[in-house]
């Protein structure tokens, strides 16, 4: 049952970390329950799909179809996670100032919240997808089916309450800083997904297959506690490869670039108004 | 288009693919059969990992990086390396306690 747990814990701990960020960096944007909420449902569903058709998928281009599809699900990701961290550069002065006025919420403005349900709902899609597959294969094995149903919503649960400590510790952050901090999270959450993604195109062989640059597995296992959460949060990889932190410098260059870009004006103008 | 990206896809995956020479591993009852694998150091190379069991597993490198769900009654390819020599244990992230195994790179 433990085992089940543990296996559950880790696979809802990762899609409940990006949705509590998704959440916390959007703190003050009316309806985002609402969004995040669909996303998550949305999600849910993909993955029983992505269960269903597994065999499928690993079976699709001579047998790369997982990893092609698992990069292009990331790839997804970060583009969704780069155009929230540019949008919200150019307007969290905005709602900053509006969640200072006693109960006044600003509507999300021209933010485009289907992102929102997007991301989420890949998050909650491919980690589900996980679950479900894992949760099928044990009860076509041999465990009872009343331990693995509560060692699966143990880990659940605590995957769940994990990733809202996270949110409730990151909105406790005064808002000012608040979005500061979610939109670097964001950034190195959006690079490290991109460095996995470059992972996957290197195990398909669409990109070239590399010795590992350096090895901190002795140090920091990926496998570890720690190492898991770190490798969520920031990307950490004990053991990457050039092209991975290519793309990991290359994704936190462009994001940062565009939020620069884009939050410069807005902000100079805000200014002058207050 | 989805024939298109298939063939974009293929045209650039298979020069890489067709160099790899292959291995194959098979999981019964939750092992690897064989348990060791010898294979040669600074290549890549390819192994079929044919689950037998009606259960889905996840072939995982302990101290290598591969990750890749092998759903139950079915084959996957597993691509591994360049690798240098030494030794490399994988495991069935599904069923940690009886499925190991170790790659031999020489
Ligand atoms: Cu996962």
């Amino acid at each position: 049952m433990l085992g089940t747990a543990v296996i559950v814990f880790r696979e809802v701990l990762e899609a409940a970390l990006i949705v509590s960020i998704l959440m916390a960096a959007t703190a003050g944007v009316r309806s985002r329950n609402v969004w995040v909420g669909t996303g998550v449902l949305l999600g849910l569903g993909a993955a029983f799909g992505v269960a269903l058709f597994a065999g499928e998928i690993a079976g699709a281009f001579q047998g790369v179809g997982q990893e092609l599809f698992n990069a292009t699900v990331l790839l997804t990701a970060v583009t969704m996670l780069a155009w929230h961290n540019i949008w919200m550069s150019q307007h969290s002065k905005k709602i900053v100032a509006h969640l200072k006025e006693v109960g006044a919420q600003i509507s999300g403005g021209s933010l485009p919240l289907g992102y929102l349900t997007i991301t989420a709902g890949l998050a909650v899609m491919r980690e589900g997808s996980e679950v479900v597959l894992f949760m099928y294969g044990v009860a076509a094995g041999d465990s009872s089916p009343v331990e693995m149903l509560s060692g699966g919503l143990l880990g659940a649960a605590g995957g769940v309450a994990v990733g809202s400590l996270l949110y409730l510790g990151l909105v406790r952050i005064p808002v000012k800083w608040l979005f500061r901090v979610t939109g670097w999270i964001i950034l190195l959450l959006a690079a490290g997904l991109a460095a996995s993604a470059a992972g996957y195109l290197s195990q398909a062989g669409l990109l070239p297959s590399q010795a590992p640059l350096w090895n901190t597995g002795d140090i920091l296992s990926e496998k570890s506690v720690i190492g898991q959460l770190l490798h969520i949060l920031i990307g950490y990889q004990a053991r990457p490869t050039a092209i991975q932190v290519a793309f990991y410098l290359a994704t936190m260059a462009l994001i940062g670039a565009g939020m620069k870009w884009i939050g410069r004006e807005p902000g100079r103008r805000l200014q002058q108004v207050s | 288009m989805g024939k298109m990206f298939a063939a974009v896809t293929l045209g650039i995956a298979i020069p890489f693919l067709a160099m790899a020479s292959t291995y194959e591993v098979n999981i019964k009852d939750h092992r690897f059969d064989p348990t060791t694998l010898t294979i040669p150091a600074g290549e890549r190379v390819k192994l079929m990992v044919n689950n037998l069991d009606p259960t889905v597993e996840e072939f995982e490198g302990e101290n290598f990086d591969v990750e890749k769900i092998i759903p139950g009654k079915s084959k996957a390819a597993v691509f591994v390396g360049p690798l240098e020599p030494g030794e490399y244990e994988f495991i069935g992230e599904f069923h940690r306690d009886t499925a190991k195994g170790k790659l031999i790179v020489e």
